[in-house]
């Protein structure tokens, strides 16, 4: 039961992109189709669900056993960029078809404070293992929803006549804006 | 460069969120009210200048390859020590930005910066560009809280300018993505004209 309120709560009720404000540069900077958006969206599943287990356990058995839990931003951070880097030489050798898929999504995803923020956010909320995988697949499953509806609706207003001041980003802000006010909908779910 | 364009490029002209829509996490999840938006626009500018700094300073010890590392590690030590000073004095600012202080490491606008700027340039040079760039983005994130403050709770800083029937979206999260739209649109605009 606890289960499917983290994971209601993450995709819908607080979602991590339009509740949340996190991961926001990729929101913006890749949903122009609706291909790419997808592979990021699973690239960031990939790494978000890596990336909290290996920084829980850093947390639990290193940092706050040794009393260094000041030092949380610099090793997460570190983490999570060798974690990346680790996953792009893996996956190159191991499954070129994944890599082509995912690989130039990669080195974007360690300035991706989706990654960084879910990992902070598990700590915070004092997770154990297994309900902070649950909570990351969750918030990345999230992402990907909130990035692939936004994508599927920018391809439509490349077509559409709009002010011209209001072109591009501008626009696509006021419908990110109203896309939050859908998701508001969600609120007292769970 | 001349070092007075140099500062004030980064308010207008090259605005990083206006213009180069850098760091827009931080600028859509703290902006509910004009001074959160002041708090973290100077943290991030004492992060990204020091950062600056330190980068321009050491440049030419760091390999070229672990570059970017070794810009993450400073930059992550300038927010620990912002992260920690916050929680000692300003207790209430810290609670209300939350986690979006230890996100100041994964803000573009910084990394960017020590990466197209301050590995390149000189000292004065980058702690310049640190400074406007960094109240640039302290500008921009205090005129859309006030906007959304204003328009949601009727009050700019704690004053109270409007009464009545207002618009509460806007200090809810859609109205910082339509907020954030309409003064792009207009800065736009100005910068055009």
């Amino acid at each position: 039961m606890e289960y499917v309120v983290i994971i209601i709560g993450s995709i819908f009720v607080s979602n991590i992109v339009l509740a949340q404000f996190l991961g926001i540069c990729p929101f913006v900077g890749v949903s122009g189709k609706l291909s790419t958006s997808v592979g990021m969206g699973g690239a960031v599943l990939f790494v978000l669900t890596l990336a909290t287990i290996v920084t829980w356990v850093l947390q639990y058995y290193v940092l706050n056993p040794f009393g260094l839990s000041f030092m949380q931003t610099i090793v997460f951070i570190l983490v999570i960029a060798s974690l990346v880097q680790m996953v792009e030489i893996i996956l190159k050798k191991v499954s070129p078809p994944l890599y082509q898929a995912l690989g130039v999504f990669l080195p974007l995803i360690t300035t991706n404070c989706a990654v960084l923020g879910v990992a902070i956010l598990t700590i915070q909320k004092e997770f154990n293992l297994m309900e902070g995988v649950v909570y990351a697949i969750a918030n990345a499953i999230g992402f990907t929803l909130a990035i692939v509806l936004f994508a599927g609706i920018r391809e439509h207003l490349d077509l559409m006549e709009v002010p011209k001041g209001m072109k591009g980003v501008p626009i696509s802000l006021v419908v990110a804006g109203i896309l939050a006010l859908a998701f508001m909908g969600f609120t007292g779910l769970v | 460069m001349n070092q007075l364009t140099n500062f004030t490029k980064g308010f207008i002209k090259e605005n990083p969120v206006f213009v180069l829509l850098l760091g827009l996490c931080p600028t859509l999840g703290v902006t509910s009210t004009a001074i959160n938006g002041l708090g973290m626009g100077l943290a991030t500018t004492f992060v990204l200048v020091m950062s600056n700094l330190v980068v321009s300073i050491i440049k030419s010890m760091i390999p070229d390859k672990v570059r970017i590392p070794a810009f993450i590690v400073i930059i992550a030590s300038f927010v620990t020590i912002v992260e920690l000073t916050m929680q000692a004095y300003t207790p209430a600012l810290f609670e209300a930005l939350g986690l979006f202080i230890p996100l100041i490491v994964v803000n573009c606008i910084v990394l960017g910066r020590a990466e197209a700027f301050a590995s390149k340039q000189s000292i004065l040079s980058s702690i310049v560009d640190g400074l406007g760039m960094g109240l640039g983005f302290a500008f921009a994130l205090t005129l859309l809280g006030g906007v959304r403050e204003l328009l949601g709770s009727g009050n700019i800083f704690g004053f109270e300018l409007l009464q009545g029937d207002l618009m509460l979206v806007f200090v809810l999260a859609p109205g910082a993505f339509i907020a954030l739209g309409y003064l792009i649109a207009l800065m736009n605009r100005v910068a055009k004209s």
